[in-house]
């Protein structure tokens, strides 16, 4: 049976996404380098693994996927009994599901311009844009604010176990970590206390150490 | 007897709308509970706010559950029901489902954040009584252009999005397209023969038809 395959940068967020699922749930894999700096991804044969020309792709077998969350989503189901439970049966999936899309459509379109203006950019010696940054980080506060009544409820995002809910925010969150607006996160004990339990995750850590490597 | 599932909402929400869809397709009952929009603002304080407490539309009743993110909603109600109506999320197939999700996620990142500002500049800006930037519009479109050129290679393959069988991924699209092409660049769509075809006909199923009458944001 042929290894699982990962196609990506070890600089991408993304492609850390799919990494922590991965690893949270022990599975082998074979990780392949595309060169961004080259522009791999924008050609073929790349674009037949995913025709946005991004990072990452993904392939199992005859599967052909892309889209990180449509891959740790599949990476959870096709192998539910290996390692960590990453989604849960019945009802409870369907609060899961909600902020799965909480993360998508209300987290990281804030978070990802914030990772852009404040990780990103100075990586490339470029320099941030001031007014991106601070509306960003007022708009992804009341998102926080939001974030902190709801784990006062509840352990996890998702609910009482850690699930796709939480593990999706990590490539995001560890980024803001790093930078000044990690204020955001520090300023509210619940959301600082679910960060740190979850950045903390043994996979996560594995993630972190496969980025310092590379 | 179960009670009906409940969906907050107003028929003219395209959030509300890719929900209503949904239902339609998968032939589930159904209460419309109007929320006072535009006058009251209800979906922003409370009660509502301890249903979805980011005070957006739809959300979806079914008992003692709560749900918000129409996308969310749709997942729940496709598993929920999936023995009902259109197969949307094609559960029976691991390679299928797993085609659904991806394209799915490409509604979600690629298509919505290229299509969205357009529709809030053109179609939401004047009801609030601002003006719409141009600007905006621009840089989107030609966002929207490049994800369209995908499509139009994909429609190319298959007959629909995640295979040649129509599913949420094609769904979700719905609510925003339809009021794109209200707009004065649907030609965007219509120059791209696949991606016209492929609209022609999703826009021509009868759940959908149901829920586009109450869309009449856009409408002279």
């Amino acid at each position: 049976m042929a290894v699982m395959k990962l196609y990506g940068s070890p600089l991408s967020s993304a492609v850390w996404r799919v990494l922590a699922s991965l690893y949270e749930k022990g599975l082998d894999f074979e990780f392949i380098p595309v060169d961004m700096k080259s522009g791999e991804h924008k050609k073929e044969p790349y674009l037949s693994l995913n025709p946005f020309g991004q990072v990452p792709a993904f392939v199992d077998g005859d599967l052909k996927l892309f889209e990180s969350r449509a891959i740790t989503q599949y990476i959870s189901h096709e192998y539910a009994d290996k390692g960590t439970p990453l989604v849960v049966p019945g009802k409870p999936m369907a609060i899961v599901s909600v902020w799965m899309e909480v993360e998508a459509h209300q987290y990281d379109p804030l978070a990802g311009k914030l990772a852009w203006e404040l990780g990103y950019k100075p990586h490339f010696g470029m320099q941030p844009d001031h007014a991106v940054v601070e509306e960003n980080e007022g708009k992804l506060g009341k998102v926080l604010d939001v974030y902190e009544a709801r784990l006062s409820q509840s352990k996890y995002i998702g609910g009482d176990t850690f699930t796709l809910a939480d593990l999706h925010h990590l490539p995001t969150l560890s980024f803001l970590m790093d930078t000044p607006a990690k204020k955001l996160i520090e300023s509210r004990p619940k959301v600082s206390a679910w960060v740190a339990d979850i950045t903390s995750r043994p996979a996560w850590c594995k993630v972190v150490e496969f980025r310092k490597q590379h | 007897m179960a009670p009906k599932l409940r969906l907050h909402g107003i028929p003219m929400s395209s959030c509300a709308a890719r929900s209503m869809i949904c239902l339609y397709e998968k032939g589930v009952e159904f209460e419309l509970v109007l929320v006072d929009f535009f006058i009251a603002a209800e979906h922003k304080q409370p009660p509502f706010l301890s249903k979805n407490p980011f005070g957006q539309i739809p959300v979806l009743e079914d008992g003692n559950l709560t749900l918000f993110e129409s996308r969310a909603i749709n997942e729940y109600v496709s598993n929920k029901f999936k023995d009902q109506g259109t197969d949307l999320i094609r559960h029976n197939s691991l390679e299928e489902s797993a085609l659904v999700k991806v394209w799915t996620e490409v509604e979600s990142h690629q298509f919505h954040p290229a299509i969205s500002p357009i529709y809030n500049q053109h179609l939401l800006a004047p009801l609030y009584g601002k003006s719409s930037d141009q600007a905006i519009i621009d840089e989107h479109l030609e966002k929207l252009r490049m994800v369209l050129d995908v499509y139009e290679d994909r429609l190319g393959k298959t007959k629909y999005l995640a295979g040649d069988f129509y599913s949420l991924a094609d769904l979700h699209h719905m609510p925003m397209m339809f009021s794109f092409m209200k707009t004065p660049w649907g030609h965007v769509v219509n120059e791209r023969p696949k991606v016209k075809a492929w609209w022609e006909d999703i826009s021509s199923r009868d759940a959908f038809k149901k829920v586009a009458v109450g869309m009449t944001i856009g409408d002279k």
